[in-house]
């Protein structure tokens, strides 16, 4: 079921253990820091590796995420902003991962610019909660996805390279 | 050239036709439900199913309170039908838009793409039966902050203030669907599952009573089998296809039992499958897994134990003399064994994935354990990376 990339994918990443939703009060703060741990743990690794591909943050309740993530095609640095919400059945069922600038250029997602996932993602979130966290998710869900998508938006000239000014 | 004034006059004149040409077209409400057969009875066909002796009382109909969660290619259909039944109340939760591209379903028209689903469906479902009491709430409901305004909403919207009567869930989406029996299992409410694959070419119902039939937690989603190798299905460049059809016949189903759940008519089914490739309509029962992962849904089934079983249901007997070939599966989620923890499913149906006993991919590292840190330490941590 597991191939051999998912696998090392899910090496670089964190377990948690406490399973809360955002309705859940003191165990969610629990598994909050849990949630950061792992994220910050996978974003430092991700850097020692050379493969810097996002960042998160969330408000203060830890029910909306927001950041950034990135994907080089032919040396060029294209960036995209993420969000998504915590659905209050959390972690039974994965965050609806979305990049809003994207909503209407691809057929490959739901409205509002979430993602469209793989047959093996749902299974493989459901096998594994509450073990599986954001970070999960991220490595999961969105890495695969732009690695599928972004060339292939690029190809077709729906986004083209911008040059940062900061 | 005309005057401000002479313009705000014509307006007025025309605003005034306006408001008379629609009330011409839109029929006075009607008190009670007749059964006289008259032209300008909507109700005429309706009632004459108590003459034939199929429903006992079918005016009960206002009596009751039903939301629909999702108003897309199976829920506005839905609620069109509820309304043309006459229903006492109907409450639609949906967020999304029309769009063109929905235009290969049935209900919503072009000239509506870009209103709110509910509104536009409210405004046309009222025109159909001024009589039904149309309520809307246009927000996500699988998010924290809409939540419990959600489960509110489902706990004290009936006709008499209290919980309504039955919720049907026509969502597109896995999530939407765990809400929907998360708020169900906690607040005991009795509610439809329906569903149609993103291929178009399957879909079912499943009806959902906390305790006494399995959740949609209990066990991995059913889904009806298509027969297509799933290696052969090509989803290049799309999310899910749709036709009218698979989701008309959904909807009759869902409505269908609906009606048959509400006016106490005939049978129930408790899983109903359609697979439209051989036109195959697999049914089975699913009774609830005592371990589920749902606290409320084992608190339910702890209640549904204690609770004394009704003698007189029709059910009974014919459980015992299965009518059709189908039906005769009694399947129960409970196993002794720990190998058999998967529930058996009839012949077309399966499980959309199989979960493992208990860890499964070990490899991994170790769970993150929680130590001094504080969360806010934490978050200033990540922000400073
Ligand atoms: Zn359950």
């Amino acid at each position: 079921m597991v191939d051999e990339g998912t696998r090392k994918t899910l090496s670089n990443i964190q377990l948690l253990k406490t399973k809360a939703g955002p309705r859940d009060k003191e165990l969610w703060v629990e598994r909050l820091k849990e949630e950061y741990q792992s994220l910050i743990k996978y974003v430092q690794n991700n850097k020692e590796q050379d493969n810097d591909w996002f960042r998160l943050d969330s408000n203060k309740e830890g029910t909306r995420w927001f950041g950034k993530c990135w994907y080089i095609h032919d040396l060029l640095k294209y960036e995209f902003d993420v969000e998504f919400g915590i659905p209050v059945t959390y972690p039974s069922t994965a965050p609806e991962i979305a990049l809003p600038e994207l909503d209407g250029k691809t057929a490959k997602m739901y409205r509002g610019g979430k993602i469209c996932l793989s047959d093996h993602f749902k299974p493989l979130w459901a096998r594994n909660v509450p073990k599986f966290g954001i970070g999960h998710a991220m490595a999961l869900g969105l890495g695969p996805w732009l690695a599928v998508e972004i060339p292939d938006l690029i190809a077709k000239g729906v986004i083209t390279y911008k040059e940062k000014t900061g | 050239m005309n005057t401000v004034k002479e313009l705000q006059a014509k307006l007025k004149e025309l605003e005034e036709k306006l408001t008379a040409a629609t009330q011409k077209n839109m029929r006075q409400k009607i008190e009670t439900m007749s059964s006289e057969v008259v032209d300008s009875n909507p109700y005429s066909r309706l009632m004459a199913l108590k003459r034939m002796g199929i429903v006992n009382n079918y005016e009960r109909i206002r009596d009751f309170t039903v939301a629909v969660v999702g108003v897309g290619g199976v829920g506005s259909v839905t609620a069109e039908m509820l309304t043309r039944c006459g229903i006492g109340r109907l409450i639609l939760f949906d967020y999304d838009k029309v769009e063109l591209a929905n235009m290969n379903r049935l209900f919503f028209q072009p000239h509506q793409s870009g209103l709110s689903k509910v509104e536009a469906a409210a405004e046309t479902l009222r025109n159909i039966n001024p009589d039904v009491d149309i309520h809307t709430y246009n927000y996500n409901i699988t998010t924290v902050d809409n939540f419990d305004h959600f489960t509110k909403v489902l706990t004290t919207s009936s006709l008499t203030g209290g919980p309504l009567d039955l919720v049907l869930s026509c969502v597109d989406n896995f999530e939407a669907r765990f809400t929907i029996n998360m708020a169900c299992n906690e607040f005991n409410l009795t509610w439809f599952e329906s569903g149609v694959s993103e291929n178009a070419v399957s879909g079912h119902i499943q009806y959902i009573c906390p305790g006494e039939t399995a959740c949609f937690a209990c066990a991995p989603p059913l889904i009806v089998a298509s027969n297509i190798d799933e290696k052969t299905l090509k989803r290049d460049g799309v999310c899910a296809a749709s036709l009218p059809t698979t989701m008309g016949i959904v909807a009759g189903f869902l409505v269908q039992n609906t009606l048959k759940y509400l006016l106490q008519f005939g049978q129930v089914t408790n899983y109903l499958g359609y697979n439209a490739l051989t036109d195959y309509f697999p049914t089975m029962t699913l009774k609830p897994n005592p371990g589920c992962d749902d606290s409320n849904c084992r608190l339910r089934q702890k209640e549904y134990a204690l609770k004394p079983k009704p003698e007189v249901a029709v059910e009974a007997k014919e459980d015992e003399k299965p009518i059709h070939e189908g039906n005769e599966w009694g399947i129960s989620l409970v196993s002794e064994s720990v190998e058999d923890s998967e529930p058996k499913v009839v012949e077309g149906i399966k499980l959309a994935y199989t979960l493992p006993g208990q860890s499964s991919i070990e490899e991994c590292k170790e769970a993150t354990t929680s130590n001094d840190i504080s969360l806010e330490e934490l978050m200033a941590q990540m922000k400073s990376i």
